[in-house]
C-alpha cells in the first residue's frame, strides 16, 4: 500500500477510486438483471391478466406504499449528502447522514413488515394461507406472489443496505474515512441508490396500477 | 463531483414527481394510467442515476456501463415480451 491507501496496482488515487466505481456498476449490471428478470415476468403475466392484477392491487395499501416511496427517496438524498460530507472531508456531517439514512432505511423496513402482517391477517399470502376468494382468485394469487418476491427480495437489500451503511458510520466515526480515502462511502451510496431505483419501480407496478378504486 | 445545492434540489424534485404520480394514480385516466405512472418511474429513475450516483460527473466508461446493464435487460425483456405476445394460446387471434 503506498501512501497508505493507494493498493500497488494502482497508479494513483483516481485510477484506484474510477476502478472501484467500475467494480461496484459492474455488480450493479447483475443486480438489474437479477431484478430485471422478475421484472420481466411480471409485466408478461400483468399483460395476460390486467384486469385480475388490477383488482389485486386494491388490496396494497396506497398510502403506506406512497409513504415508503418518499422515505426512500429522502433517504437516498440524505446518502448522497453523507457521500458529498466525506469527499470534503467534513466528518461529522457525512456521519449525521449516514445515521439519517439509517433511520429512514429502518422506517421503510417497518412500515413494509407492518403491510405483511396485514396481509398476514387478511389471508394474503399465497398458498394454504390464501383465503381471498372474490373474482380472479387464481390471478390475485399469482400477483400477491409477485409482490412478496420482489418485495421480499428489495426489503432484503434494504437490509443489507442498512448493514453496510452502519459499518460506513462506525469507519467515519473512527476516521477512517478521510477526504483522501472515501471510496467505501461511494461504493456504499451506489448500492444504496440503486435500491432505491429498484423501488420506484416496484411502487407503480404494485400499488398504482389498479387506478382509482 | 456533484454540488450540495444540486442534491438537495434533485432530491425536491424526486418528491414532487413522487406526489405527481400518486395523484395521477387517483384519476381515471384509462388506459393511460400506467403509461404516465411508468413514464414518472423511468425519470425519477433517471435522475437518482444522473445526480445521485454522480454518472452525470462520471467517466464515459462508468456511463457505458451503466447504459449496458439496461440494454442487455431491454434484449431480456423485449425478447420475452414477443414471445409471449405472439402466443395464439394466450392471445386467439
Amino acid at each position: 500500500m503506498r501512501d497508505g491507501v493507494v493498493a500497488h496496482q494502482f497508479d494513483d488515487l483516481e485510477q484506484q477510486n474510477e476502478a472501484d466505481r467500475l467494480g461496484m456498476w459492474v455488480f450493479l449490471i447483475t443486480e438489474v438483471l437479477f431484478f430485471g428478470g422478475m421484472f420481466t415476468a411480471y409485466i408478461e403475466y400483468r399483460t395476460i391478466h390486467p384486469q385480475a392484477f388490477s383488482i389485486a392491487s386494491h388490496h396494497l395499501d396506497y398510502w403506506m406504499g406512497t409513504i415508503n416511496t418518499a422515505l426512500l427517496l429522502v433517504s437516498s438524498m440524505t446518502m448522497a449528502l453523507a457521500v458529498h460530507g466525506a469527499q470534503r472531508g467534513k466528518r461529522w456531517i457525512s456521519a449525521l447522514f449516514l445515521f439519517c439514512t439509517i433511520v429512514l432505511g429502518l422506517g421503510f423496513l417497518g412500515v413494509k413488515f407492518w403491510e405483511y402482517a396485514k396481509h398476514i391477517n387478511e389471508g394474503l399470502v399465497p398458498g394454504r394461507g390464501f383465503k381471498y376468494m372474490g373474482p380472479y382468485a387464481r390471478e390475485v394469487e399469482l400477483f400477491m406472489s409477485f409482490y412478496f418476491l420482489m418485495t421480499g427480495m428489495h426489503a432484503l437489500h434494504m437490509t443489507i443496505g442498512v448493514c453496510v451503511v452502519t459499518v460506513m458510520l462506525l469507519l467515519t466515526l473512527a476516521g477512517k474515512i478521510t477526504r483522501v480515502y472515501h471510496s467505501p462511502i461511494v461504493i456504499a451510496g451506489l448500492y444504496w441508490h440503486f435500491v432505491d431505483i429498484v423501488w420506484i419501480f416496484l411502487y407503480p407496478c404494485f400499488y398504482l396500477i389498479g387506478g382509482p378504486k | 463531483m456533484i454540488s450540495r445545492r444540486v442534491v438537495i434540489l434533485n432530491g425536491i424534485v424526486l418528491l414532487i414527481l413522487l406526489a405527481a404520480t400518486a395523484a395521477f394514480a387517483r384519476v381515471d385516466l384509462g388506459v393511460w394510467n400506467t403509461p404516465i405512472a411508468m413514464a414518472i418511474a423511468v425519470a425519477k429513475a433517471v435522475l437518482v442515476i444522473l445526480f445521485f450516483m454522480e454518472v452525470k460527473v462520471s467517466p464515459k466508461l462508468i456511463w457505458l456501463t451503466a447504459a449496458m446493464g439496461f440494454f442487455w435487460l431491454a434484449i431480456l425483456a423485449l425478447g420475452v415480451w414477443t414471445d409471449v405476445m405472439t402466443r395464439v394460446a394466450i392471445f386467439p387471434r
